[in-house]
């Protein structure tokens, strides 16, 4: 009875002999992640539910992102073709013009006064695009029919596979002949070749010159449903319903004149229209560079808007997770008090269940990003020419991943903190 | 020498306009080697001392000194370290944790202890050897019956070599056969320098005890050596 301790325990110093960890907090969350994906499998279709929400949110920002900048990847593809040094000219009303019904124009005579009166200029075309219908024997279709001349084919990168572009006789002497995309040839039923084959617009017959290279489909519009013919046969074959609008396009041949061109063009055209000084331009020069920034800003804001619609998913995915750990905190009460009694202390109970939610997160996010990465694949694969899983950028997995993460702490902490503070003595007599 | 002294410890506990002693001034020292017996009807405030005991309470007055270590004053984890070092809890239902093996149960306190998994693992398992379980490691609580159980949740209690044993009703969740068997490892842990205090209202548990606590009101109603009584078995 009053023998001392070592005689009465000798086993207390062997325990005493094993050293605990030298790293108390790196133990504690190595124990706290073992304990907590102990806990995930234990549950693991409840795991899965739990963190849909973050699944869904990760899949849709690597989806959207994907697809966006594919897309951006795309349109910057079909801009690279302009060239950096070439301008667009086009006719903008402006929203209180419109409203009283004075829509702007560019016209036959603008184009002629700046080809003329400009210097500097490398090559300068007028393009003028048209609905109307073609047809060969008993066959019609619709389609888009573009007048333009011989620099076209640099300017929108359509080259003829077979026979040759419009030239720049064919534009002067007003040649009825046309080039066609390869899906106004399938629609007419003409042949492989067809080459020296006459086509009927609006009443007028055209020969076939040339037949473009296919080019595919953009968001299910197919690029091979196109007539090209020369400017001013187009111009004719209007006749004089009415002025029909039209851009320029042209380039320069020093890119640093462009700034005194634009300011020779905008004095023109200003006063060949008429406008008074207090007026608005009722045109705009934009260069292709101008063009694709303007498209990627409007892209970014698409992205910006979207990717706040899904982090309020995620944050709804997070609110889901911390209700599920509260009801699993209550279910697991009387473990609580147990770990309690035999002496965990606030900081391992705390660990375990935000590890929980951080490891149910991250899970949730990896699962997103794979289910993103198949989405973004899928869409790819229905618009040809879209690189989308190539264009996922890095910073894209990072915020979603980092995102997962940062809800997983947010909304796991509230239950942790509840678990970490649940009495023992309570907690053990819980039923 | 004293592992346990217990000085004026008292426990009150306000309920509305009301003020409950659940433990009044109670003085008591416990040596080593000790097999001690707390009995009381309900409400004599066993339950309460058994919690300030186990550190999982602390007194509303009073001093106590576990081990030559004042602990009345210690914060929450200063106190989750004795309870850790000190005690081994052994609970009515046993509470063993539903989704881990024998094993990994009796492994548990060394988790907050610091040891590693090898150094828990081997001292888990010797202890299940000493508790007659070693062939039962790997099941489950509900793959158990109430004997291994309990014998489990013992190992657990002793796997840190706490100063003393502290159970709680221990054979109120088993047959009487069982509980014999309980009783008689308990006899050998005892025999083996193990300080044990066991709280029961049951005369046949008393009986093992070298020496028997009555407790009433929060007081000692009296504290008397047990004559001991030779294992039947």
């Amino acid at each position: 009875m009053s023998a001392s301790r070592p005689a009465t325990n000798p086993k207390a110093k062997r325990l005493q002999n094993l050293a605990g960890s030298r790293y108390p907090l790196w133990f504690a969350a190595s124990e706290g992640a073992r304990a907590a994906l102990g806990s995930i499998r234990a549950h693991s279709f409840r795991s899965f539910l739990t963190t849909l929400g973050i699944v869904i949110g990760v899949a849709s920002v690597i989806a959207m992102v994907s697809i966006i900048q594919g897309l951006s990847v795309t349109i910057g593809q079909q801009f690279e073709g302009l060239g950096s040094n070439g301008v667009t000219i086009s006719s903008f009303t402006s929203r209180e013009n419109w409203m009283q019904g004075r829509i702007a124009r560019l016209t036959q005579s603008d184009y002629d006064l700046i080809r003329y009166r400009v210097d500097g200029l490398e090559s300068i075309t007028p393009i003028m695009q048209a609905n109307g219908q073609v047809r060969s024997g008993s066959k019609a279709t619709a389609t888009q029919v573009v007048g333009s001349t011989y620099v076209y084919q640099d300017v929108a990168q359509y080259f003829a596979e077979n026979g040759r572009f419009v030239s720049d006789s064919d534009n002067e002497t007003r040649r009825r002949v046309a080039v066609i995309g390869e899906q106004v040839r399938e629609d007419l039923s003409l042949p492989e070749d067809p080459i020296g084959q006459f086509i009927q617009l609006n009443g007028e017959w055209l020969k076939i010159i040339g037949l473009l290279e296919p080019k595919g489909e953009i968001f299910g519009q197919s690029q091979d449903n196109q007539v090209i013919v020369p400017f001013n046969t187009l111009a004719s074959l209007q006749g004089n319903r009415r002025q029909p609008d039209m851009w320029i396009r042209f380039t320069v041949r020093d890119l640093s004149e462009l700034d005194n061109i634009n300011a020779t063009i905008t004095r023109l055209l200003r006063s060949a229209h008429n406008l008074d000084e207090d007026e608005e331009d009722d045109f705009r020069i934009q260069t292709a560079q101008q063009l694709q920034d303007t498209f990627e800003s409007i892209l970014n804001t698409v992205t910006i808007v979207m990717s706040g619609i899904v982090g309020i998913s995620l944050l709804v995915g997070g609110i889901g997770i911390m209700n599920i750990m509260l009801v699993s905190v209550t279910e697991r009460t009387r473990e609580i008090g147990i770990c309690k009694a035999i002496g965990a202390k606030r900081h391992h109970i705390l660990l375990q269940f935000l590890l929980e939610a951080l490891v149910l997160c991250l899970l949730g996010g990896f699962i997103g990003l794979v289910f993103g990465y198949g989405i973004g694949a899928l869409a790819a694969s229905l618009i040809p020419g879209f690189p989308a899983d190539a264009y996922t950028p890095w910073w894209a997995v990072a915020l979603a991943i980092g995102f997962s993460a940062f809800v997983g702490v947010v909304f796991g902490m509230l239950p942790a903190a509840k678990a970490a503070n649940l009495d023992p003595i309570s907690s053990l007599r819980y039923e | 020498m004293p592992v346990i002294e217990l000085s004026a410890i008292s426990k009150h506990y306000e309920m509305g306009q009301q003020l409950i002693k659940a433990v009044d001034r109670l003085d008591l020292t416990i040596d080593y080697n000790e097999y001690v017996v707390f009995i009381g009807s309900s409400g004599s405030g066993k339950s309460t001392l058994m919690n300030i005991i186990g550190c999982l309470d602390t007194p509303t007055s009073g001093r106590y000194v576990l081990n030559q270590r004042d602990v009345s004053g210690l914060d929450e984890n200063a106190l989750a370290d004795i309870r850790n070092q000190e005690i081994g809890f052994i609970f009515q239902s046993f509470n063993l944790l539903p989704r881990a093996s024998a094993l990994k149960n009796v492994m548990q306190p060394l988790i907050y202890r610091g040891l590693s998994f090898g150094d828990r693992k081997a001292e888990a398992e010797r202890v299940l050897e000493r508790v007659g379980l070693a062939d039962r490691s790997d099941h489950l609580p509900n793959q158990l019956s109430g004997g291994q159980r309990q014998r489990v949740a013992i190992a657990r209690a002793l796997v840190t070599n706490p100063s003393i044993l502290l159970a709680d009703e221990p054979t109120g969740n088993l047959d009487s056969q069982t509980s014999v068997e309980i009783l008689a490892l308990f006899d050998e842990l005892h025999a083996d320098g193990q300080t044990i205090i066991v709280v029961t209202h049951e005369p046949d548990v008393a009986a093992h005890g070298q020496r028997v606590v009555r407790l009433k009101d929060g007081k000692v109603l009296e504290d008397r050596l047990n004559e001991r009584q030779p294992t039947s078995h």
